[in-house]
């Protein structure tokens, strides 16, 4: 069971009142783009056993869309963050060097 | 038109370890916007009689009217029935010129009213949120999870809670807060807090 705490409404939560969104941070490849690009976009994911970052939804609560960084092998939650970025903040991303020190995932360590 | 409005389940009630009871129809408008614009902080003041914008995860009451914190950029403000539309419009108008948007949403969703000082064991039951009497308190709402579906949870007394949902899950919630509430089914788990 995770435990997530939506950054729009303040509460901790269990993942019960949320709802998974899948992969954080997609860049999206549409109308011109190469097939090859199109199909990395829809298709290729990370699968990580480890450091691991995606989209949550407030289902049941306030309902906005936020991000989280959690570890898939513990279910450690690192953090959550807004939706409002592209990528995962340094402030986090050197928390998770504290603990998962030599992390990666796709181009952030 | 208000003279034939009814409630979802016509004012159904069972008296288990607490009292529930289907409040009856209540006004409801959603509020969308600006907390932060003073036009908008006023236009809300205007219309639930002086209570004001609450904070994150609060509910402002004042005279029949009452203003609880839905998400960062939503209000749900609360009133009787009938005197939902012309509220709405009258917010509608107080904020043409604003990114903002009133609904009146009056027949969207089922009340319950929950009594007796087994009142918090009922929603603990149902649903996971510490409703322990020094975690959950009087001016809070909780949106949250009651079994498999959305509802929100705030007091209205020291041992009475409101609970809404959805209308087309009426039904369902009521008979979670019926077994909930089953007379002998008592846990006693704030008993002692
Ligand atoms: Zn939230």
């Amino acid at each position: 069971m995770l435990i997530l705490e939506c950054p729009y409404c303040g509460v901790t939560g269990e993942e019960t009142e949320f709802h998974g969104g899948g992969e954080a941070h997609i860049k999206r490849f549409g109308p011109g783009s190469s097939d090859d690009d199109f199909h990395d976009y829809l298709f290729t994911r990370e699968n990580p056993f480890g450091v691991h970052f995606e989209r949550w939804r407030h289902v049941s609560g306030c309902g906005k869309w936020f991000h989280a960084a959690r570890c898939t092998k513990t279910l450690e939650v690192f953090g959550t963050y807004s939706a409002q970025t592209t990528e995962p903040p340094s402030d986090l991303r050197a928390a998770i060097s504290d603990k998962r020190p030599g992390w990666t995932w796709r181009e952030f360590s | 038109m208000s003279d034939h409005v009814t409630s979802a389940l016509a004012g159904a009630a069972f008296d288990g370890f607490v009292q529930l009871r289907e409040a009856g129809a209540c006004g409801m408008i959603t509020l969308r916007g600006d907390f932060s614009s003073a036009v908008f902080q006023k236009a809300v003041g205007e219309v639930a009689e002086g209570a004001g914008v609450p904070k994150t995860r609060q509910i402002t009451t004042a005279g029949d009217s009452a203003v609880a914190w839905m998400s960062p950029d939503e209000l749900l403000i609360m009133c009787p029935h009938a005197e939902a539309p012309a509220r709405a419009a009258a917010l509608a108008q107080a904020l043409s010129g604003e990114h903002a948007l009133a609904v009146n949403v009056s027949d969207a969703r089922a009340v319950f009213d929950l009594t007796g000082a087994g009142s918090r064991e009922v929603l603990a039951k149902l649903c996971p949120v510490d409703f322990a009497p020094g975690a959950f308190k009087q001016g809070e709402i909780r949106r949250t999870r009651m079994a498999q579906v959305a509802a929100a949870v705030w007091m209205t007394g020291p041992d009475s809670f409101r609970v809404v949902c959805f209308r087309s899950v009426a039904a369902y919630v009521f008979g979670l807060l019926q077994a909930s509430a089953q007379p002998g089914s008592e846990v006693g788990v704030f008993a002692d807090t």
